[in-house]
């Protein structure tokens, strides 16, 4: 059963992943990159909220932000190549995170949600009060970045089918960076902090350098996410910034289930999926989501989770390993 | 473990610390070598909690300064003391309940390791780690337990698991925040037993309210009151001092 | 800038700073004494801005307004107690962010079938309209003056009920000792209920206050929400003097940062927030590290 959990399952999903495209309408392999997307920004997030026990409330920022650069670093009547707005993209958000991480790790509890959330309105506000990139209005990114090696194009972004692979392998990729995370020392050392703070410090840890490291880590990630969110729609707006969309994304961590490091993905889908179908039952699609939230939060504490466990039974025991940073499990 | 534990010691200075206007440690002195232990005891309100959360850190000084192997170590945050060679036990337990034992010891044995944060390779290939974690839990007598969560432990193990972990730190300095507080006779005893083989090769500081336990294990011993010392020695010496005798042992009818 | 220019610019700053206080009193109460981080407590000011509207454009009474919005708040805060934020005491602080953002997604779309999505304004009360010449020439509306007075009676109300009434010392009891306090019969149901639904009519009236000299606009409970936070935290953690400071010095930043930097000045109240956090990261007036 140990074996069908971590090797097998994860392996049919992919293929089907794979197959995805091929079977589908593309509408939907547009939006299933859009889950991709939203789900790799959840599992960045999900490594400081579910593993780290911080509650950050501005990791849209970081997510914004990477957009925002490729926008900026896109030429009006060209493409950006890829090779250099890629990694500036993550580096400007990763740095962010790295002040903002700073600074708000000098709190915590509640003092930490607020001061997150405040910094990522501030980011808000830049993009949206100044004349950086168009303001209010946005700016648009009329060319998808370019994956070219000396004039040959590897991979044309244009076209849904290879955005899609492309966006898939950038899932795969952070998926086994997180579970190595997990489980390293620094992953355990990182739950250990959240399990009792006092304790890990006593002992030595860290804690401050270990908190900071997994959050610019979080939001380099988060700005992976935003860089291929941007390049999909070919649009930036403020609002990309804003702490709404930083909730949203926690609404998904916590459907996915904390303790996993795949399972925000699921969250996104399921996420995405229900906002699909009420976006085109009702106006007051947000009244619907809002009780929704509200439900999930009073009836399924652990996520998914809670369901799965309630139809398929309780998952095998414990085993060491499981017990403090769990790999990918459905 | 012997080597390097060898002849290490800790001061405390003319400690003092101030909550707002209360004046909760006054002009504190002691110290601790390798292989005794120290006892500080006092009645409630003494300050002596506040005494060891200021030596181990947890507490900033407002007076006074604190020495490891000579070197002032005042300004030092608790987790770089830690690292420095001093490990404590909390009055009430401090675990991590949700990880099993072995885990638990495995983590103090890594925060000690070469590279405590590594960011890639899994946790069981650190051999170093490993064995002072089997070591821990040989000493404590808990590796039957190892596979338990620790919120699956009795009282008396869960202070056990506590001071294994200290333990797995391999700590230069011990300090043992009322490790016998809500225990059984069974338990206590076994505990006891456990403090008692912490003695060689490390500096144990003990705060206790147990007062046969405290003349059981202590080779010296000082007394607290509102603050501040009032006599420090053997315990022999400290039984027949007057001073101590009317504040705290004269109540417990136990003369000579 | 001359002289009388500064005098109205400060007043201003000060105006501001009042209903800052107004509102992050609420949220420190319903924090400080249930534990609870309420998202939602901006989404309450907005509320209350367009009760008054709504109340005042169908009455033609502005008191009327002010008195059914508040009303109003603290009938929705004893329900909404009941029903969703109780099952929050003691739950992580990710349940408490998602469920308040969960009752914000709600009551927006409420806002919008009850009000639609306009924008609006209030009429101020006959006898408040007009300005006041203060100096020789220096005149200041006399509502915004009125404001001032409001905040700070409502301020000492406050003050007075949880310093020095035995409702108070139950209050603060509970906030420190939930336990020991339960074990003496005291019972909380009741009492959480009240403090929950004053802290949001206070943001409420808050709201209403302001509806006549501030547009009424639905985005005006966010922006309201992190100034909250910004207050808190930049004033300090845990304290009611703290977050009248803070409120104040985020007033005067706003204010004289829109006069002197226009092209920066929402961003400028952030930068004195991590000036805070960098100087005294547990704000200016909060608990020193012990």
């Amino acid at each position: 059963m140990a074996f069908a959990r971590t090797w097998l399952l994860p392996a049919l999903l992919l293929l089907a992943a794979v197959a995805l495209p091929f079977l589908v309408p593309t509408y939907y392999v547009q939006f299933a990159s859009k889950v991709l997307i939203m789900g790799i920004l959840a599992m960045a997030l999900n490594l400081v909220v579910g593993f780290g026990g911080l509650v950050s409330m501005c990791h849209a920022a970081f997510f914004g932000l990477a957009g925002y650069v490729l926008a900026i670093a896109t030429p009006k009547y060209d493409p950006a190549s890829f090779w250099t707005s890629f990694p500036l993209a993550v580096g400007v958000s990763a740095f962010a995170a790295l002040i903002i991480g700073a600074l708000a790790l000098r709190t915590r509890g509640v003092y930490f949600i607020m001061v997150t959330l405040a910094f990522g309105e501030m980011l808000f506000f830049l993009f949206h009060d100044t004349k950086l990139a168009g303001g209010s209005d946005g700016a648009f990114i009329n060319y998808k970045p370019d994956v070219t090696i000396g004039g040959v194009t590897l991979l044309n972004l244009d076209k849904p089918l290879i955005f899609y692979l492309t966006v898939l392998a950038f899932t795969v990729a952070t998926i086994a960076l997180l579970t190595m995370l997990v489980r390293s020392p620094f992953g355990h050392a990182l739950q250990a902090a959240r399990d009792n703070e006092r304790r890990a410090r006593s002992l030595g840890f860290p804690i401050f350098r270990l908190r900071l490291t997994a959050f610019v880590i979080s939001g380099a990630v988060a700005g992976v996410a935003g860089y291929l969110a941007a390049a999909q729609y070919g649009y930036v707006a403020p609002q990309m910034l804003g702490w709404h969309v930083s909730a949203t994304v926690l609404v998904m961590v916590l459907i996915g289930g904390l303790r996993s490091v795949a399972g925000p993905l699921v969250g996104a889908l399921v996420l995405l999926g229900l906002e699909e179908v009420l976006k085109s039952s009702t106006e007051y699609w947000k009244l619907i989501e809002g009780l929704v939230v509200i439900a999930i939060v009073l009836m399924l504490p652990d996520g998914m989770r809670h369901l799965l466990n309630a139809v398929f039974g309780p998952a095998d025991d414990r085993s060491e390993e499981a017990a403090v940073g769990e790999a990918k499990h459905v | 473990m012997s080597e390097r534990a060898a002849n290490a010691s800790m001061q405390a200075v003319a400690l003092s610390k101030s909550f707002g206007g209360l004046r909760a440690v006054a002009d504190v002195s002691l110290d601790v070598h390798t292989d005794e232990i120290h006892a500080v005891i006092g009645p409630n309100g003494a300050g002596k909690s506040t005494l060891i959360n200021l030596l181990s850190g947890d507490l900033h000084v407002s007076g006074g300064s604190i020495h490891l192997d000579g070197r002032d170590v005042t300004r030092l945050r608790s987790e770089r003391r830690a690292r420095a060679g001093i490990g404590r036990s909390f009055q009430k337990t401090t675990i991590f309940a949700q990880s099993t034992v072995h885990e638990n010891v495995r983590l103090a044995a890594q925060a000690h390791a070469k590279s405590p944060l590594r960011m890639f390779g899994g946790v069981r290939g650190d051999a170093a780690v490993n064995r002072a974690a089997h070591e821990a839990l040989e000493q404590t007598g808990l590796m039957p337990r190892k596979a338990t969560p620790a919120n699956k432990l009795s009282h008396g193990e869960q202070r056990q698991l506590e001071i294994a972990m200290v333990l797995a730190t391999t700590p230069r300095i011990i300090l043992l925040d009322e490790p016998l507080a809500g225990m059984g006779l069974q338990e206590a005893r076994r505990i006891v037993e456990l403090i008692a083989s912490l003695r060689k090769g490390h500096a144990v500081l003990l705060v206790e309210h147990d007062m046969d336990a405290v003349f059981e294990l202590a080779d010296r011993l000082t007394v607290m009151q509102d603050g501040r010392v009032i006599a420090t020695g053997s315990p022999n010496e400290v039984r027949r001092d007057p001073a101590v005798r009317a504040a705290y042992l004269g109540t417990h009818g136990d003369a000579a | 800038m001359d002289l009388a220019t500064f005098g109205v610019q400060l007043l201003n700053a000060i105006q501001y700073g009042m209903v800052l206080f107004l509102v992050a009193s609420g949220l420190t109460l319903v924090f400080g004494i249930l534990g609870v981080i309420n998202l939602a407590h901006g989404t309450f000011y907005m509320l209350g801005a367009y009760l008054a509207y709504g109340i005042a454009t169908s009455t033609g009474s502005f008191w009327l307004a002010m008195i059914g919005g508040v009303a109003i708040a603290f009938v929705v805060g004893l329900l909404l107690e009941n029903v969703f934020i109780r099952r929050l005491y003691g739950r992580d602080h990710l349940a408490q962010v998602l469920l308040s953002f969960g009752l914000i997604l709600v009551l927006d779309d409420i806002r919008q079938i009850v009000f639609g999505k306009d924008v609006h304004s209030v009429a101020a009360p006959q006898f408040l309209s007009g300005s006041i010449q203060l100096t020789d020439n220096m005149s200041y509306p006399v509502y915004r003056l009125a404001i001032c007075v409001f905040c700070l009676f409502i301020a000492a109300a406050i003050f007075f009920v949880i310093q020095r009434t035995k409702i108070g010392m139950i209050v603060r009891a509970g906030a420190e000792n939930r336990e020991m306090t339960r074990a003496l019969g005291i019972r909380f149901d009741q009492i959480n209920r009240y403090v929950f639904a004053v802290g949001i009519a206070l943001a409420a009236l808050a709201g209403i206050v302001v509806s006549p000299i501030s547009t009424v606009f639905p985005g005006m409970g966010d922006g309201m929400l992190i100034l909250s936070f910004v207050v808190i935290v930049v004033g300090g953690i845990g304290s009611i003097t703290g977050a009248a400071l803070g409120a104040l010095l985020i007033g005067l930043t706003d204010t004289f940062g829109k006069v002197f930097f226009p092209s920066v000045s929402s961003i400028l109240i952030y930068v004195l927030m991590a000036a805070v956090l960098v100087w005294r990261p547990n704000g200016i007036l909060g608990r020193r590290e012990v």
